[in-house]
C-alpha cells in the first residue's frame, strides 16, 4: 500500500472567464521511504496539487479526486478537526520562502514549541528539550540561544533550517518540500538538500520534492513526475527520465538546460513543439 | 597578442572600492561596511564578463558602481577609453547613455501605471528631440527586435508574463544604443524554458550591436554557457578572475571549488553514482 495515493485529482478556480483548471486529472503515489520529485514550470500546477492534499487551498477552489488516500484513509472524508490532527503531524510541509513562512511576531522557539504542544501534548520542559534537540539535528549553531531569536535575526538558510525542524518535529510519515531551496544561494542549497536527504534516509519518511530545477531532481529523486499546464506529461524513475525521456516536453526541458547547449544557441521549449504550445500527454504519462 | 594596444577595451575598473556607513546609535559607534574591497578588471568590447558570488558578496554593489547608481569610495572607472568622473553632478547624459542596466526582477522594475510604449519612449523623450511619431517608430522597432510585436505598444506591464517583461526591460535598456549592458541576475526569476529564450535573445543582440555584457549571476551553468571571462567574488573581494575555461577547468581558490561542488549535477553519470551510493548505504 502506498503512503499517499491520489487518483485523477482536479483543482479548479473560478475566474471572470469561467472555471480555470489548474490541475487536470493528475495521479500521484508515494511509497514509504521514497523520494518523488514533481517538476514543472510556474503554472504547471505542481504546488497547487500538493496544497490540495494539505487542505491549504482557499475555499474558492473546487477540488475533485477519485481517490485521495493517506495510509489507506480517505483524506477527503475527514472533518476539519480530524484533518488538522493529521496535517503538521503525519504530513508536514516546507515552503519556498523561509523568511515569509515563519511568523515575524514570535520567536522561532515559540513557533516550534507550539507544534510540539498541539500535536504531541508535551509539557513545558520536555518541549524545550525536544526543540533544542531538533535545532541541533538540523544543524543550527547555538541551538539554546537560537530559541529566543526572531526570524528577522536569522539568515535565509537558518530560517529554512528552522522550518525543517518544525516540519520534522512530530516525525512525519510524509514530508512535502515545495521548492525548499529556490530562494537560497548555491552553497546553502547544497547544505539544505543534504540535510533533507539525510533526514529522509534516517527516518524513512516519504518525501515529495516540488521543484523546477532539473539539477535538484537529479540530486535527490528516486522517481519523477513531470507536469505541464496542470497535466502529467511523464512519470519515470530518475535515471530513465534523464537517460531516455519519453515525453516531448521532458526532452525540451532537458535540452533547454544551459549545460546541454550544443552550438552557440540554446534549444527552447517552443522550438521543440514546432509552434504547437500545447503538447499532448504522451504515452508515458498514463503509466 | 601580448600587445595591450591592439585589445579594444570597453570597460576597465581599477581598484574600485565602496564603503557604506552604518548609522550608529546611542552609545553605539558608527560602523563602516566594506562592500567592495578593491576590484580590478578589464573587459574587451563585445565580450561577456560573468560575476559570480553568493548574496552579500558585493556583486550588485559593483554593478551599481559601473552604472553610476552608486558613487565609488575610491578607484577608477574607465569606459570606452574615457575616465569617468563619477562625482554627483559631473556625469553627462552622454556618459550615462553608454551604460545601461537590467535588473533581476522584471515584476518590480517596470512601472505598473506606464504603458509599454511610454516605457520605451521615455528615454528618447528625455535625451533626444525626436518627434512623438519618430519615438513611436523607434519603440515599435525595438519591440520587434526583442521578440514582441507592435500590438504590445499600448499594453500595461501586468498584461505580460515574466519572460516578456524581461524582454521589455531589455528593450528599454537598448533604446539609447548603449555600448555596455550590466545584467543583474537577468534570468534567475524566470522558468527554465523562458530562461533559454532570454539567453538566446541576449546572444543575438550582442552579435547584432557588438554589445559588451557584465553578467551577474549565481547560476554556474548559465555562466558557463554565456561568459567569456569569469570573476568570482567572495566578501567584497575578487578571489578568482580568468577566462571561462581557466576558471571552470582549474579553479584555484577554495571558495570557487566549494561553489562548483555545491552546484547540482544533472548528467546521467552523477545520477548513476548517487543511486549506487544510496543502494550501498541501505544495504549496509
Amino acid at each position: 500500500m502506498s503512503l499517499l495515493q491520489i487518483d485523477n485529482l482536479t483543482v479548479e478556480f473560478e475566474t471572470a472567464n469561467g472555471w480555470f483548471r489548474a490541475v487536470d486529472g493528475v495521479s500521484i503515489s508515494v511509497d514509504k521511504a521514497e523520494v518523488l520529485a514533481i517538476v514543472g514550470e510556474s503554472g504547471s500546477g505542481k504546488s497547487v496539487s500538493m496544497l490540495a492534499v494539505m487542505g491549504l487551498l482557499p475555499w474558492t477552489a473546487k477540488i475533485t479526486a477519485d481517490r485521495m488516500l493517506f495510509e489507506g484513509k480517505d483524506i477527503q472524508a475527514l472533518s476539519g478537526a480530524e484533518r488538522r490532527k493529521l496535517i503538521g503531524k503525519d504530513i508536514a510541509m516546507i515552503f519556498q520562502e523561509p523568511i515569509a513562512s515563519l511568523n515575524p511576531c514570535f520567536t522561532v522557539g515559540f513557533q516550534i514549541e507550539e507544534v510540539l504542544r498541539i500535536h504531541l501534548g508535551l509539557g513545558k520542559k520536555e518541549r524545550r528539550a525536544r526543540a533544542i534537540e531538533l535545532f541541533t539535528q538540523v544543524g543550527l549553531p547555538n541551538p539554546a540561544e537560537r530559541m529566543n531569536a526572531f526570524p528577522h535575526q536569522m539568515s535565509g538558510g537558518q530560517c529554512q533550517r528552522v522550518m525543517i525542524a518544525i516540519a520534522i518535529a512530530c516525525n512525519p510519515k510524509l514530508l512535502i518540500a515545495d521548492e525548499p531551496t529556490t530562494a537560497l544561494d548555491v552553497t546553502i542549497q547544497k547544505q539544505i538538500l543534504d540535510l533533507i536527504m539525510d533526514l529522509q534516509a534516517r527516518t524513512g519518511m516519504g518525501l515529495i520534492m516540488i521543484t523546477h530545477d532539473m539539477g535538484v531532481v537529479a540530486e535527490t529523486a528516486d522517481r519523477v513526475v513531470v507536469q505541464y499546464k496542470g497535466r502529467k506529461m511523464e512519470e519515470a524513475d530518475v535515471l530513465s527520465l534523464f537517460e531516455n525521456p519519453k515525453s516531448n516536453y521532458t526532452k525540451a526541458l532537458l535540452a533547454a538546460l544551459p549545460e546541454n547547449a550544443t552550438g552557440d544557441r540554446l534549444t527552447t521549449v517552443s522550438a521543440f513543439f514546432d509552434g504547437n504550445p500545447e503538447p499532448a500527454p504522451s504515452a508515458g504519462a498514463s503509466a | 597578442m601580448s600587445d595591450a594596444k591592439t585589445i579594444d577595451t570597453m570597460l576597465e575598473v581599477r581598484d574600485i572600492k565602496r564603503d557604506y556607513e552604518l548609522p550608529g546609535g546611542f552609545m553605539k559607534p558608527k560602523k563602516t561596511l566594506h562592500a567592495v574591497k578593491g576590484v580590478s578588471f578589464k573587459l574587451e568590447r563585445g565580450k561577456t564578463l560573468a560575476i559570480v558570488g553568493e548574496s552579500g558578496c558585493g556583486k550588485s554593489t559593483l554593478a551599481r558602481m559601473i552604472t553610476f547608481i552608486d558613487e565609488p569610495t575610491s578607484g577608477e572607472l574607465i569606459i570606452d577609453g574615457k575616465k569617468m568622473d563619477t562625482r554627483p553632478g559631473h556625469l553627462t547624459s552622454e556618459m550615462r547613455q553608454k551604460v545601461q542596466i537590467i535588473f533581476q526582477n522584471p515584476y518590480g522594475s517596470l512601472n505598473p501605471r506606464q504603458k509599454i510604449g511610454d516605457v520605451l519612449g521615455e528615454p528618447l523623450a528625455i535625451n533626444t528631440d525626436l518627434s512623438a511619431a519618430e519615438r513611436r517608430n523607434r519603440a515599435t522597432e525595438m519591440l520587434i527586435k526583442v521578440g514582441l510585436g507592435p500590438e504590445h505598444y499600448n499594453r500595461y506591464p501586468h498584461m505580460f508574463s515574466g519572460g516578456q517583461r524581461q524582454r521589455i526591460a531589455i528593450a528599454r535598456a537598448l533604446m539609447m544604443n548603449p555600448k555596455l549592458l550590466v545584467l543583474d541576475e537577468p534570468v534567475s526569476a524566470l522558468d527554465l524554458s523562458v530562461q533559454a529564450q532570454v539567453l538566446n535573445l541576449l546572444a543575438d543582440l550582442q552579435d547584432e550591436f557588438n554589445l559588451t555584457y557584465v553578467f551577474i549571476s549565481h547560476d554556474l551553468s548559465v555562466v558557463r554557457y554565456i561568459a567569456d571571462e569569469v570573476m568570482v567574488m567572495y566578501f567584497g573581494e575578487a578571489v578568482e578572475y580568468g577566462t571561462r575555461d581557466e576558471v571552470f577547468s582549474n579553479p584555484k581558490h577554495e571558495y570557487t571549488q566549494t561553489l562548483f561542488k555545491a552546484t547540482p549535477k544533472a548528467d546521467v553519470e552523477s545520477i548513476r553514482a548517487r543511486i549506487a551510493a544510496k543502494k550501498a548505504a541501505s544495504a549496509a
